[in-house]
């Protein structure tokens, strides 16, 4: 074998672990039991790979020879170690007697071996930091330090909460499985709540740091297109539309200096026609399922918008609709709220001031700076400047992020003239 | 595999459920409890009494010192200990979800410790002296 076609099997090899080692780590794991020993047995795979196939040529299939050598690997250093540890003979006998065939590797048993990943590493058992690590980690392969940077995190803390995650799911044995029929609907919830928690990581920073949060996002929406091909449910189907038609406007919500534009006053030709096609096209499959869910009439919401080519155009009628209809699905004071600024673009002003001040008198959004900041720009609009400055003034003192601080500033700033 | 789940309960609220709302409650509990053990998951399990009739020893400046009450004061007290025979923790889950004291007050589930290999090596230490 010449040089040449040496540095052609390493590229190959190596484009080989970029479009398959996730997918072979997660038959690791169901067959060995263990996220480390598959993470080790994963590498030993390839390195072998790399050892024998200029040798012996390639087998006619790379991902089934990599399964089976991996396991092969594990084993061999499990029997290693039992010389010194008792228990691990028996852990390696009972891995070598399981029967296993890698030619019966079909697709369909990776992609269940995929879902059972991700919903081990969505595992409600598991703290929420931990699940969103642990995701990033074992099914996005992102490194440690990319994911503690994304989190502005030190490196450490976000390794020790991996290690502490994949040490309770050995410990207390969480199960490398799907959930039943009974289970799925709520434990699919939580792995939507991670992909979607990662995604507005990404999206509601702007400013510095606004590059490896583009990323994060990114993540989010591959995260979410794979679970469509693994579970093409109702509401992964919502939450992908929604993240596509939010993150089409990119581009417009951000000026060059950093600073937050509002929907109202985006320019829309900036927005991105190719996302807001795909992401209708798969908020009308997911209207055509039932149940329609609250990531898909958020989606919905957001289409309303995306449809408009101006935003005095905006069809509020629609819009006040799907809140209602989201409001049912999920009951809570911020739908509410949004719900009632909806009214103020259909009815006038007046009529949403009263919802939100109603909302506001409960007392349960007294600390919610968006609520203070729509009633100022409700009062502004009615021309009530005293009552607009001490709200926006309110917004201001409850708001910690920097790019909505100058928004409300710039709104004050206004009034004064 | 061995869980631990222990039961707690709000003593106020128990308190003050009338006696038909009580004996409901406890039914259920017990026909469930039956269904675990005809199903083999039942290892053991024990109700508490109340927390007022709680002792707790402390060691102190060099002496066990003894307070009256259990050792953390919290709305929510520990009522009772079962000891479940489940396959994993989805299984216990399921096993625990479905059971009626759920709805009285929260239940933790511990995975119980196997501390035989440090029983062992704490005995060939002792044999060596």
């Amino acid at each position: 074998m010449n040089d040449d076609t040496g540095q052609r099997l390493g590229e190959m090899v190596a484009a080989l672990y970029r479009s398959e080692s996730r997918r072979i780590f997660a038959t690791l794991v169901r067959l060995l039991g263990d996220f480390d020993l598959a993470d080790e047995a994963l590498h030993d795979a390839f390195k072998a790979a790399l050892e024998q196939w200029p040798r012996d040529g390639v087998p006619a299939n790379p991902r089934a020879w990599l399964v089976s050598t991996g396991r092969f690997k594990a084993i061999d250093a499990i029997r290693r170690r039992a010389r010194f540890d008792a228990s691990q003979a028996l852990l390696a006998e009972r891995l070598a007697t399981d029967t296993h065939d890698p030619t019966a590797l079909d697709n369909e048993s990776i992609a269940d071996d995929r879902l059972r990943l991700i919903f081990t590493c969505c595992h409600p058992a598991l703290s929420p930091e931990a699940r969103v690590a642990l995701t990033l980690r074992e099914v996005c392969d992102l490194t440690t330090e990319e994911i503690a940077h994304a989190f502005l995190t030190v490196p450490s803390t976000l390794a020790q909460r991996i290690v502490r995650a994949k040490a309770k799911i050995r410990a207390a044995r969480i199960p490398y499985q799907v959930p039943s029929l009974a289970e799925l609907p709520d434990r699919l919830d939580t792995v939507l709540q991670v992909i979607y928690l990662v995604f507005n990581e990404g999206y509601s920073a702007t400013s510095g740091l606004s590059l490896t949060r583009t990323d994060l996002s990114g993540e989010a929406i591959r995260l979410a297109r794979l679970l469509v091909e693994l579970l093409p449910e109702p509401e992964v189907l919502g939450l992908l539309a929604l993240m596509l038609l939010q993150e089409s406007r990119r581009v417009a919500r951000t000026s060059p200096a950093g600073d937050l534009i509002l929907l109202e006053d985006q320019d829309r030709s900036l927005w991105n026609r190719e996302l807001i096609a795909e992401g209708k096209a798969l908020l009308e499959q997911a209207q055509s399922l039932r149940p329609i869910g609250a990531y898909t009439l958020q989606a919905a919401i957001a289409a309303v918008h995306a449809e408009s080519p101006k935003a005095a155009g905006t069809n509020w009628g629609q819009i006040v609709e799907l809140y209602d209809a989201l409001l049912r699905a999920v009951p809570s004071s911020v739908v509410e709220l949004n719900r009632a600024v909806a009214v103020a673009m259909r009815d006038g002003p007046e009529t949403g001031l009263e919802r939100i001040d109603a909302i506001l008198a409960r007392g349960d959004l007294s600390e919610y700076h968006l609520a203070h900041a729509a009633r100022a720009d409700l009062c502004r609009r009615l021309g009530r400047m005293a009552e607009a400055r001490s709200s926006y003034e309110r917004a201001l003192c409850l708001t910690r992020q920097d790019p909505e601080r100058r928004v409300i500033e710039r709104r004050l700033a206004e009034l004064q003239i | 595999m061995k869980y631990i789940c222990l039961g707690y309960i709000e003593e106020k609220k128990w308190e003050t459920m009338s006696e038909s709302e009580r004996n409901a409650m406890m039914d259920e509990c017990f026909t469930y409890d039956e269904v675990l053990r005809k199903n083999g998951h039942f290892v053991g399990g024990e109700a508490l009494q109340g927390a007022r009739n709680a002792t707790t020893l402390r060691w102190k400046n060099g002496k066990v010192s003894i307070t009256d009450g259990p050792y953390a004061e919290t709305k929510e007290q520990l009522g009772g200990i079962l000891v479940l025979e489940a396959r994993d923790l989805n299984h216990a889950i399921q096993l625990m979800s479905r059971h009626p004291g759920v709805k009285a007050g929260p239940f933790e589930i511990r995975p119980a410790e196997d501390l035989s290999a440090l029983v062992a090596e704490s005995e060939r230490r002792r044999s060596k002296t």
